[in-house]
């Protein structure tokens, strides 16, 4: 049966829209007029409902998932080609992309030979887990591999979002100025590990490393940070590791 | 309505999600229409009441809850301090301690986006 919410198939092996809470039969309102009920449920619970269920079918496929958030132009797409190039003859990969419109992100990732696919949010500003949830379906990605999911460019609705991955990893291009963990606190806040983009530029700008590094930590003490640039590779083979740890016990590498 | 930033849709979508936490609450607790939603929002959760009192109006249109009353209780954001072993108050992510200058901080409250209460008939 078609959902008429979302238009899935509605068989979906996910919790679906209000599952499960349609009952026998609906209570006649009382003659009583007006009632309080107390509610006591989080706004976002119905997309950490569907969060939990993107985690719970991850971890039995093994499969380590990244969010991937940043502002619009921090060069995500960039590093996520990169990554994957470097990757994909080590692990399986696949990668999930958000932007508001176009397939463009997905067709970059195709050209090198991973399997992406491309979620358009329309006017929506950030991915929800139910939206990863259908792409898992389709995407089927291998067991024992890494996902890469690649949010809509926007540092600040993304963050309050779980999509049910292992880690956000937040990447922040030195370009973009080094307050910026101060001015968007919530995502810097919400990753685990900061990618500061493009360093091969710093020559050219002023940007002060140390003072970013030690503004996001002031609001994120347990944040890793890694420096790179992933036009020049700077950098990369401390991210990939990185991304290998967290992928465990990988196949033996065969280079 | 005096908007201080651009088309929040941040806001937009959490009015989305209350509409429908009140729409599954209607069939589990049996009401047809809800005058009052008392709402939770946590000092850091990121959440500007303006937006959210415009989307609120623009969302419940039409509803079970069109023309309710928006209650929003501000929660307070409160921290443990590792260094003093105390909890402190805080108001964004970034204040250190108020004691002792340090950023080794617990978030503990604040976040909370949460429908805490409705008026129903």
């Amino acid at each position: 049966m078609m959902c008429s919410i979302c238009g899935c198939g509605g068989d979906a092996g996910h919790p679906h829209h209000g599952d499960a809470l349609r009952p026998t039969h609906v209570h006649a309102p009382g003659m009583d007029g007006r009632r309080m009920v107390r509610i006591e449920q989080d706004i976002l619970a119905k997309n950490q409902r569907y969060a939990d269920a993107n985690r719970r079918y991850l971890a039995g496929r093994g499969i380590f998932a990244l969010n991937l958030v940043s502002s619009p132009g921090s060069g995500k797409t960039t590093l996520l080609v990169r990554t994957v190039e470097a990757l994909q003859h080590r692990l399986s990969v696949a990668v999930i992309e958000g932007d508001q419109q176009t397939g463009r992100d997905a067709e970059r990732i195709r050209a090198t030979g991973v399997a992406a696919l491309q979620i358009n949010t329309g006017k929506g500003c950030h991915l929800d887990a139910h939206m990863v949830g259908h792409a898992l379906e389709q995407l089927q990605p291998a067991a024992g591999g890494v996902l890469f999911i690649e949010n809509v460019g926007n540092l600040v609705c993304p963050a309050a979002f779980d999509l049910g991955e292992a880690h956000k990893v937040v990447v922040l291009s030195v370009t973009e100025g080094e307050d910026k963990p101060l001015k968007y606190p919530d995502m810097f806040h919400a990753a685990d590990l900061m990618l500061l983009n493009k360093v091969d530029l710093l020559p050219y700008l002023e940007f002060d490393v140390d003072v970013c590094i030690d503004y996001a930590r002031r609001i994120n003490p347990k944040l890793a940070v890694l420096q790179v640039s992933a036009i020049r590779g700077d950098g990369m083979a401390a991210w990939l590791d990185w991304v290998g740890r967290g992928a465990g016990p990988a196949p033996v590498a065969i280079l | 309505m005096p908007l201080t930033a651009c088309p929040e849709m941040h806001e937009l979508s959490l009015c989305e999600g209350v509409l429908q936490i009140l729409e599954e609450q209607s069939w589990i607790q049996g009401f047809l229409r809800v005058s009052r939603v008392c709402l939770e929002i946590g000092a850091l959760a990121g959440v500007e009441p303006e937006a959210l009192r415009f989307h609120f109006d623009a969302v419940t249109r039409g509803s079970l809850a069109e023309g309710a009353i928006l209650e929003i209780v501000a929660v307070p954001a409160q921290a443990w301090c590792l260094p003093c072993g105390e909890k402190v108050s805080i108001r964004q992510y970034f204040d250190a301690c108020p004691q002792c200058g340090s950023h080794q901080l617990q978030v503990i409250g604040g976040e909370e986006l949460r429908v805490q209460q409705l008026e129903v008939e």
